[in-house]
């Protein structure tokens, strides 16, 4: 490290400023209650207090900010969906995340990657050519690309998979970016903390009284805030949330594993996907290779993480990269993903009026950090739902209106 | 790896088995309202505690019930559908 620099670190004159204030204590009402320091509640305190003028704010958080799902992600961001609605909101999205850096001020080491969802099978490269197709519809970059064009870009990669799961083409799409998840919880964070919304921090909500079919405050472990408006993003805890306002939902909580190797040298640009084996890889900005896989099998309320997971990965990935097989993994961890069964988010206004709520995000909702942060300010806001956001309602599970997002969500996340 | 207990086959390794969430009690497609219908397809009990559940051992193609505690994982009993005397 150059001296200068040295210097400037240990100087008085120029401490670096912390991210947000503490506060000691709680006010006793505010027009806007946030549950959840993830990147989604953080982004909608964001979006209310710069967009709509809402400053009397708090969002309140048990653990630390970033640290349930939104700082466990392997932060994949695309917008390759197969639906109409799925492929707008996402795509929405993006915009705002390439500009997000400078709207902080703050490095997210955004990085625009390429994304591959390679097809071992026929069905899978159907599935593809339909994505590629509404994807285009919708002004969206997506193609379906052949086996040379990807041993070209990939040459790295053995095509036959070990010769049992030959590579017969992708679904390309240029967009597809990573980006530093703590980061974006501390930008919004911050940008949230300067304009006047009160963080805090080891503030578990434990109850939440409604009166007459309308939200009235909520009760947590530092005592009673009144609140006429309360904005739900808890990813993994929602159901636990939803049972304080007796409301039924299609959520159930299955644990999500990752892990990352030690670093390399920079070997892999694009993000990789395979649906058939189960596993996705990218190489971050520090060199780990970061590394996933669908879904654990059963319902399970714990950030465990377990050797069978790892067995399996590896076991996958080397069939794609035979040569990692001296790389070592360095950590494994988990996440509580908020599943749905149509693999689309839940949110909107909900019958409880003043209980507003962003959930279902299962495997996919790191990419939508942005624009769900910037529709729930507006609903909360007008009281009116986002026309980006219609398709997501809690409603659509009583009038049968799912969506279809499954085939493009499960494993790519 | 997590061990669980067939009925018939006894500890097996988790591997072998397919996990078929909660069991439910069905309402009469041809009484219940479009409402209750919607309400056992897609809703679900969501929030952590000790479960009845469906699992099978592929294997041996045996179904059977499983109350788990779903925040530690540990399996508290298992048996045949009926058996409880309950469901
Ligand atoms: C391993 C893994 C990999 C993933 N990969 C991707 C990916 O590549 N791309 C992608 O788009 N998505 C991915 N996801 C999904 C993504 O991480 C989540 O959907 C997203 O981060 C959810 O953000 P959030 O702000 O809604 O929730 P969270 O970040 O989980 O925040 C919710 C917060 O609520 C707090 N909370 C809970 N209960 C209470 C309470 N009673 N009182 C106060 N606070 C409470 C929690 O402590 C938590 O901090 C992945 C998820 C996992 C687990």
């Amino acid at each position: 490290m150059p001296w200068r620099l040295m210097r400037f670190a240990l100087s008085r004159e120029h401490p670096e400023g912390r991210m947000f204030r503490t506060y000691a204590d709680l006010k006793d009402s505010y027009d806007v209650v946030i549950i959840g320091a993830g990147g989604h509640g953080l982004a909608a305190a964001y979006y209310l207090a710069r967009d709509h003028g809402i400053t009397n704010v708090c969002v309140l958080e048990k653990g630390y900010i970033g640290g349930g799902n939104t700082g466990r992600n392997t932060t994949i961001v695309r917008s390759n969906y197969i639906t109409p609605e799925g492929v707008r909101f996402y795509d929405a999205s993006i915009k705002l995340w390439e500009d997000l850096s400078e709207d902080f001020d703050l490095n997210l080491f955004y990085s625009r990657r390429g994304h591959y969802t390679l097809a071992h099978t026929d069905s899978a490269l159907r599935t593809m050519r339909w994505r590629a197709e509404v994807n285009k519809h919708y002004g969206v970059e997506s193609e379906l690309v052949g086996p040379e064009f990807i041993q070209r870009e990939l040459p790295m990669m053995d095509m036959s998979c070990g010769g049992h799961a030959p590579v017969l083409g992708a679904l390309y799409h240029a967009p597809g970016a990573i980006a530093r998840h703590d980061a974006v919880a501390w930008g919004y964070g911050r940008g949230a903390d300067r304009r006047g919304v009160e963080i805090h921090q080891k503030t578990e909500v434990t109850g939440i009284s409604v009166n007459s079919g309308k939200v009235h405050g909520v009760q947590t472990s530092r005592g009673f805030i009144h609140t006429e408006k309360i904005l739900c993003a808890v990813a993994g805890s929602t159901p636990r949330l939803l049972s304080m306002v007796d409301l039924q939902s299609p959520i159930y909580i299955h644990p999500l594993q990752a892990m990352v190797s030690e670093p390399t040298k920079p070997w892999l640009n694009p993000i990789i996907v395979s649906g058939s084996l189960h596993v996705y890889i990218s190489q971050s900005a520090r060199g780990e290779l970061v590394l996933g896989a669908s879904l654990d099998p059963y319902e399970l309320h714990s950030t465990r993480s377990t050797l069978d997971f790892t067995e399996g990965l590896s076991a996958h990935i080397l069939e794609l990269f035979p040569f990692l097989s001296h790389v070592k993994i360095v950590r494994q961890w988990a996440g509580m993903a908020d599943m749905t069964p149509d693999f689309a988010p839940i949110m909107g206004k909900t019958p409880v009026e003043g209980f507003y709520l962003d959930a279902g995000w299962g495997t996919w909702g790191f990419k939508a950090t942005p624009v769900a942060g910037k529709t729930m300010a507006h609903t909360v806001a007008s009281d009116s739902i986002h026309p980006l956001i219609t398709k997501f309602s809690l409603e659509r599970f009583r009038s049968y209106a799912l969506t279809g997002e499954k085939s493009a969500a499960s494993v790519g996340h | 790896m997590k061990m669980i207990a067939c009925p018939i086959q006894g500890l097996r390794p988790v591997s072998e088995f397919f996990y078929w969430g909660e069991v439910l009690d069905s309402p009469d497609p041809d009484t219940c309202t479009d409402q209750e219908w919607a309400d056992y397809v897609f809703n679900r009990n969501g929030v952590a505690g000790i479960k009845k559940e469906w699992w099978c051992h592929i294997p041996s193609n045996t179904w059977f019930v499983a109350e788990r505690n779903t925040v530690t994982d540990q399996m508290v009993r298992t048996y045949f559908y009926g058996e409880d005397g309950r469901c």
